[in-house]
């Protein structure tokens, strides 16, 4: 009883922590988001896969998190008044596009526990509401950070239920290495064009 | 040695030395040669099968264990490697006539490695995440340190992002419709995913709004290379797919859904490819076409199917190739590439001229020329099966002839006192002359891919059967 209830808890901080993402215009409390949120959905994983590769996702996900911090935290003031001018920009909006995934989830989620019985309604739920956010969150943003939280909420989003019906180790090392490439490429793609051209050619 | 070792770790590990240890001048022989290497070796030695060399007897095994997975290649694999990396060291030579840094090879071996994983690995489903990691790959060769990300590889990246839960989620339903096929639900639910999976990752319209974009903000080689590399190992993903769910085969309604996608991305790659005044942005709409083409063959209702997709997959290589490779030595004289930019390079330029021109009469379905003979055979075959939609793919080809009439028209366009001159380096004439050779010599002698063809149908258990 107390895990189900635990399992509500964390698709609840997931709910609050991908709206916190999508309306937040200042990048270290999204970032702080998205740790909570990695947080949340290792609860939720854990639910179907074994605690050691619900750790390695947690793991990477905040390995993640890490490298976006450090780079963002390298860039010039420039390039942060450029990237940040697309927020604060219709809050309400995106409150209401999250209601309307809220709304999504909650019909759904007992419809998928149905076809798919012992997914637990929690991790359904947990999952469905993370690809709502970031599909919502791709659909608002064209800034490359915005952008890479977007891919990574809906990656988080489908491991978590993709987790209740795949176990296999390699799975979870290539899901991994896809997180932590999405991480090293929104940090590359953030500091692209900031650093000087160095070898011949590119001069 | 097994053969994963040798056409998967190898080829990345030395990806990997020649990123961090050696510098431009050597990088494109050294990768180059490794591709070549390794596809003579799937040319000449059979996997699974114990050779006598002298004294020695030589078996390349078939297999390893990876995390409880087996990645296999078996002796079928032998002549699509052997292609697929005969291709790659043509791309990776390419890049000492084309100036692309040594990152392009590293980067370039290690996607080659990655895609020929795609292949090897069981459950073939797993692919899509090996297709995932290869396209991430790309992304440092499209946009260099000292470039701010257009548009068009953010687009890539989220697309390419999108592809691979659909398609992990369709396989597993996928498994399910097979146990119980007349649940329509289930089995609706499995085609439209596994149907959004595969038009993310094929760019099928309205997606394939990326590579145009890629096209002008990116370098041509790069985004050349991404347009051939990708493409070619999803359709193979594609055609696993079919071979492995009877009921994917056997449904009229995805032949047709496959055939129509394939007929709208030609007729419309064709069109806008007819409108466009910019070279990079004329080929992204070539390739769209292409790979409209290869959705065309899988498509079809007949039994020669499989042989018709590999048709289309070897000259498309040296085509993207020779036509990257190209407009990359335009882009080093007219930045743009734009057709104001260009005109009358031809006089300057005159063997980057023939050969983009040629390629892109070849991909036109230019008779005598690569793209001839897939092309036949294809017409032959939609025409049997509908008379209106072959009319639509004559559209399409004959948009890209337009296009191609057009750029051969801006390239010559020059006032008479300039004088002709040959400004290509040697090994940017020798590069471009293999090129057109190999065209020539597909499109003249098409029988010279038989011994690629004939077995490669075998990879599939039960496609064209």
């Amino acid at each position: 009883m107390s895990v189900e209830i635990i399992s509500w808890v964390a698709a609840g901080l997931i709910l609050i922590a991908a709206t916190t993402i999508l309306i937040s215009a200042d990048w270290r409390i999204s970032l702080a988001a998205l740790a909570i949120q990695y947080l949340a959905a290792f609860w939720l994983v854990t639910r179907h896969l074994p605690l050691a590769m619900g750790t390695v996702k947690l793991i990477a996900g905040w390995m993640v998190v890490a490298i976006l911090g450090m780079t963002r935290l390298g860039l010039s003031e420039l390039d942060k008044e450029e990237m940040d001018t697309f927020f604060p920009r219709g809050i309400w909006f995106r409150i209401v596009l999250m209601g309307v995934v809220t709304l999504v989830t909650a019909g759904a989620a007992p419809q998928i526990e149905e076809s798919i019985p012992g997914m637990g309604i929690p991790v359904i739920a947990g999952g469905i509401l993370l690809i709502g956010a970031g599909v919502v969150h791709l659909g608002v943003t064209s800034s490359i950070l915005r952008v890479t939280l977007g891919l990574l909420t809906l990656l988080a989003g489908f491991e978590i239920l993709y987790a209740a019906i795949e176990s296999a180790i390699l799975v979870t090392g290539l899901l991994a290495v896809v997180n932590l490439g999405l991480g090293i490429l929104g940090a590359y793609l953030l500091v692209a064009g900031s650093s000087p051209l160095e070898t011949e050619e590119e001069l | 040695m097994s053969a994963p070792i040798l056409w998967i770790v190898l080829p990345f590990g030395i990806g990997v030395l020649i990123l961090f240890l050696l510098r431009d001048r050597f990088s494109a022989w050294i990768g180059g040669g490794t591709a070549a290497i390794l596809s003579l070796i799937a040319l000449i030695f059979p996997i699974d099968t114990a050779l006598l060399v002298g004294s020695i007897s030589v078996k390349i095994a078939p297999a390893i264990q990876f995390f409880g997975r087996s990645f296999e290649l078996n002796t079928a694999d032998g002549p699509l490697l052997a292609a697929f990396y005969g291709l790659a060291a043509f791309w990776f030579f390419g890049t000492e006539a084309s100036g692309t840094a040594n990152r392009f090879v590293s980067l370039g071996l290690m996607i080659v490695s990655l895609l020929t994983a795609s292949i090897a690995v069981e459950p073939f489903l797993y692919a899509a995440l090996l297709l995932m990691t290869a396209a991430m790959l790309v992304i440092p060769l499209l946009v260099r340190s000292y470039q701010k990300p257009g548009k068009g590889v953010v687009r890539f990246l989220i697309y390419q992002t999108m592809a691979m839960p659909f398609i992990l989620f369709s396989g597993w339903m996928l498994a399910g419709v097979e146990g119980s096929p007349g649940n329509l639900t289930a089995t609706t639910q499995a085609g439209t995913m596994l149907g959004l999976g595969f038009a993310f990752l094929f760019a099928v319209f309205p997606l394939y709004n990326w590579i145009p974009m890629l096209m002008e903000e990116s370098s041509p080689y790069a985004t050349g290379f991404l347009l051939w590399a990708l493409p070619t190992f999803t359709a193979i993903f594609a055609l696993g797919f079919l071979d492995r769910y009877t009921w994917l085969r056997t449904t009229p309604q995805l032949a047709n859904a496959i055939l129509f996608s394939g007929i709208f991305m030609i007729a419309s790659g064709g069109f806008f490819a007819a409108l466009q005044r910019h070279l990079g942005r004329i080929l992204a709409y070539a390739a769209i076409a292409e790979v409209g083409l290869l959705l065309v063959a899988m498509g079809l209702r007949s039994s020669e199917f499989v042989e018709i997709t590999f048709l289309t997959l070897i000259p498309r290589g040296l085509e993207l190739t020779v036509w990257a490779l190209a407009l990359s030595i335009f882009k080093r004289e007219a930045y743009s590439l734009r057709f104001s930019d260009v005109q009358g390079l031809a006089k300057k330029y005159p063997a980057a001229t023939i050969a983009l021109s040629l390629a892109h009469l070849s991909m036109a379905g230019f008779p005598l020329l690569a793209g001839f003979p897939p092309r036949l055979a294809l017409w032959t075959e939609l025409a049997a099966q509908s008379l209106t939609l072959s009319l639509w793919v004559i559209i399409g080809m004959a948009g890209l002839l337009a296009a191609a009439i057009r750029t051969i028209a801006v390239l010559v366009m020059t006032d008479l006192e300039t004088k002709w001159s040959l400004t290509e380096t040697w090994v940017q004439t020798a590069m471009l002359g293999v090129g057109v050779i190999g065209l020539f010599i597909l499109g003249m002698f098409p029988q010279a891919m038989q011994p690629f063809l004939a077995s490669l149908p075998t990879l599939f258990e039960h496609l064209g059967q």
